[in-house]
């Protein structure tokens, strides 16, 4: 039974972590912009100067 | 040379990090972005702009934050959005900041509950599972010690609401609730001092977990189409140019005009306060404010109200009203007065806790009443009792409506309907007449031309002509010309001339798009290529889908009819062409006093419309529906919001509204059966916590997955 003594304070401990992570990651904005997220992904990095986002742009209006 | 900065538009480009002095943040809704090209096009475009700092688009609220230097005003950041091929409009400071915080503090309760909850069921299990002894007490106050902070934060929003209304004598879902949590807590604790076998920790956490699970769900579907909604108001008259003595012009607020100003009004520019037109000669577009869809001419003497839209040249008006003083500002005091009887709308869920509240508090008293009586002895009585009453605590109840209802909002918004609350599905349910306006609802609100008449070649001409244009006529055409694929005659030296046409030369041959000559009221306008004349004439048509949709409303059993601001005659025609009944010449409070008739007569009409004439019905009905394109009044005081050209989603959000209701109404069966089963067992005294926390978790799924099943709905009503 000693075994509870590390593995209760683990659990806690593991649990907490989490919590703490989900309310900075709340704060920190994660979560304000879910859709953007998912297209950005689509972008090409500018590299250098040639525009190759052009058929992203064609599809778009 | 243009300041290119390497710019990795994936890295998060922290906006807040960067404190500069000089430098400040403007926000903007951009409704037009709609994929990762746009992203880029918008964040890029802006950077590239020497004194722009950062620009970071948030795509879900489609809005762009800019930080700028001072030198910039609003107005021609939104022109510069608009040269990368953007129409922007400023946003306001934070318009959702009381929701949102609500939804935030929801969710973070919900963490908590989240964490406490498995935690807690980690120690329970090894109790269930024939822990003893030490160890059973030992985990026991463990338990306590997670429990009581996790109740406390997480329980919050139900308790401050229970007492909320408990203060006004009334009584809500969140009084059981609370009464639940607080004595199943309570209890735990006390058998936990004792030494006893049952603590029900893991019940009263659990049963705040899914209860806040579904709060946290209805607050953010409500958060998402507010935002949506957000998106669509526009900025339009509510600041205008004011000129100076000496000729120069700034832009003032709508709250801060005063009586003796003079605004410049640009063509398709709204305004912002009545006056009297000083210089100029226009047509004015009144639907927003009478639903009279022909264009009026304005002259010098006339007078003008706000919210009207300038068709034709710029005028110059002398303010005579201004703000609270205004036409509109007289509708919307009776707007305020008829949205009172809208407040006093009763959820069904309070409905259903009104009854069910003092059936289960009573029957918990009996219990103990019946134990004591039986001989069981105080302490017995009261765990059997408060078992009843954990067993009862609305678990299943609390997930019944928002379960029900977000899935169904999330499914009517993927048709084009975007239904503000949960409570606007109920009242959209309920309805029994429909109440049509006519302009901008009925039909489409916009001029559309006739360019059967044009060869190919001149559609060329027209649409590149048209598209360098923000005239609601040039805008019609665009729109024609883009949705038959026609593409645009190459031009050069393009010229607008406020108010007269745009003109160019295609190849050698000069070309415009002018004002119609004849017509005064600016419902056509004239095609010159060369020494060729083409009229083109347009016209507000009848949404394409009107007819299928008063029908399909029909067969849900409501019968409609139109009350339009527009004269008699059209709106007669129109009536008459879709075989319902209309009204025309109704004023905004004639068109309450039918409500009210109506609502006399024990009917439950609803209300569509678009105009600010149409803002006191939409409040007042009971329920209201509203285009995307009506005015920010109108959208605020509606209870769903359409997109898109078509009628359907009306009928649509009746069809669903209620089929969410019936899902409702069988999640509430399915509570109640299951309390039938397991409110014997609590009374008899065989509930352990095991078997409270199966049967909980058990009714909350059954709910959920009886709800999704709204989101299979196909698209036939």
């Amino acid at each position: 039974m000693n075994v509870l003594v590390f593995l209760i304070p683990v659990a806690l401990f593991l649990g907490g972590a989490g919590l703490v992570l989900f309310f900075w990651a709340m704060r920190d904005g994660q979560f304000e912009d879910l859709d953007g997220a998912a297209n950005r992904i689509l972008i090409d990095d500018e590299d250098d100067g040639r525009n190759s986002t052009n058929e992203d742009e064609e599809g778009c209006r | 040379m243009v300041d290119r900065r390497a710019v990795a538009v994936n890295a998060p480009t922290a906006i807040e990090t960067l404190e500069r002095p000089g430098l400040v943040d403007s926000r903007f809704t951009v409704p037009g972005m709609r994929c990762a090209g746009c992203i880029a096009k918008i964040e890029r475009g802006l950077q590239e702009i020497d004194g722009i700092e950062a620009a970071r688009v948030n795509f879900s609220a489609k809005r762009v934050a800019v930080r700028h230097d001072r030198k910039f005003d609003a107005e021609e950041l939104v022109a510069a959005i608009g040269r990368i091929g953007f129409e922007a409009q400023v946003a306001d400071a934070n318009p959702l900041g009381q929701d949102d915080a609500e939804a935030r503090m929801l969710l973070r309760s919900l963490a908590v509950a989240g964490f406490g909850m498995m935690n807690i069921m980690l120690l329970s299990v090894s109790v269930w599972s024939g822990a003893g002894g030490v160890t059973r007490e030992l985990f026991h106050w463990l338990s306590a010690l997670i429990a009581l902070p996790v109740v406390a934060y997480a329980g919050r929003p139900f308790f401050s609401s229970a007492a909320m209304a408990l203060r006004h004598r009334r009584t809500n879902m969140d009084v059981p609730i609370s009464i639940g949590v607080l004595l199943a807590t309570g209890l735990s604790v006390y058998e936990t001092i004792i030494g006893g076998g049952h603590a029900y920790f893991d019940s009263a956490v659990m049963l705040l977990f899914f209860l806040l699970a579904g709060r946290a769900l209805d607050a953010t579907m409500r958060n998402k189409t507010r935002a949506g909604i957000g998106a669509l108001l526009s900025r339009m008259g509510k600041s205008a140019r004011v000129l100076a003595e000496n000729g120069s012009s700034r832009t003032v607020e709508a709250d801060h005009l005063e009586p003796g100003m003079l605004m410049l009004v640009a063509a398709g520019e709204a305004l912002a306060a009545d006056g009297l037109v000083e210089d100029g000669q226009s047509s004015i577009d009144n639907a927003m404010l009478t639903g009279e869809s022909t264009p009026q001419p304005a002259g010098v003497g006339d007078t003008v109200h706000a919210g009207a839209i300038n068709l034709g040249d710029p005028i110059r008006v002398r303010v005579t009203a201004a703000s609270s003083d205004t036409a509109i500002a007289e509708i919307a005091r009776l707007m305020d007065e008829a949205g009172q009887s809208r407040s006093h709308y009763v959820r069904i869920a309070d409905r259903a806790s009104r009854l069910y509240a003092p059936a289960v508090h009573t029957l918990a008293l009996l219990a103990f009443v019946g134990w004591m009586i039986a001989g069981a002895g105080w302490h017995q009585s009261l765990v059997i009792a408060i078992a009843v009453l954990i067993i009862t605590c609305p678990c299943a109840m609390g997930l019944a409506v928002p379960a029900a209802q977000v899935v169904a909002s999330g499914a009517l918004a993927r048709r084009g309907l975007l239904v503000k609350d949960g409570s606007a599905l109920e009242r959209l349910a309920e309805v029994d007449t429909a109440l049509f306006d006519k302009t901008g609802t009925l039909t489409l609100g916009e001029p559309v031309p006739s360019l059967d008449h044009l060869t190919n070649d001149q559609k060329t001409v027209a649409l590149a002509l048209a598209q360098s244009s923000r005239h609601p006529l040039s805008k019609g055409i665009v729109s024609a010309l883009g949705a038959e694929g026609v593409s645009p005659a190459s031009l050069t030296a393009i010229t607008e001339t406020g108010g007269q046409g745009i003109s160019g030369m295609h190849g050698e041959i000069p070309v415009s798009l002018a004002r119609g000559a004849l017509d005064q009221t600016g419902m056509a306008s004239t095609l010159r290529i060369g020494e060729e004349k083409i009229a083109i004439v347009y016209a507000d048509p009848v949404r394409a889908d009107a007819a299928q949709t008063l029908a399909a409303l029909d067969a849900s059993g409501l019968d409609s009819r139109i009350v339009s601001g527009d004269r008699h005659s059209p709106v007669r025609a129109l009536a008459g062409e879709l075989g319902i009944e209309g009204e025309g010449e109704m004023r905004p409070d004639t068109k309450l006093a039918l409500l009210d008739t109506l609502k006399a007569d024990g009917r439950r009409p609803l209300m569509v419309g678009d105009g600010i004439n149409d803002g006191p019905a939409l409040a007042a009905a009971h329920a209201s529906i509203a285009p995307g394109t009506a005015s920010d009044v109108s959208q605020q005081a509606a209870d769903a919001v359409f997109l898109g050209k078509g009628l359907m989603p009306v009928a649509l959000a009746v069809t669903i509204a209620r089929r969410t209701m019936r899902i409702v109404r069988q999640n509430f069966g399915f509570a109640i059966g299951y309390n039938v089963v397991a409110v014997p067992l609590a009374l008899a005294g065989l509930v352990t916590p095991l078997i409270a926390a199966i049967a909980m978790s058990l009714s909350s799924l059954v709910v959920v997955g009886n709800s999704l099943r709204l989101a299979r709905m196909r698209n036939a009503p």
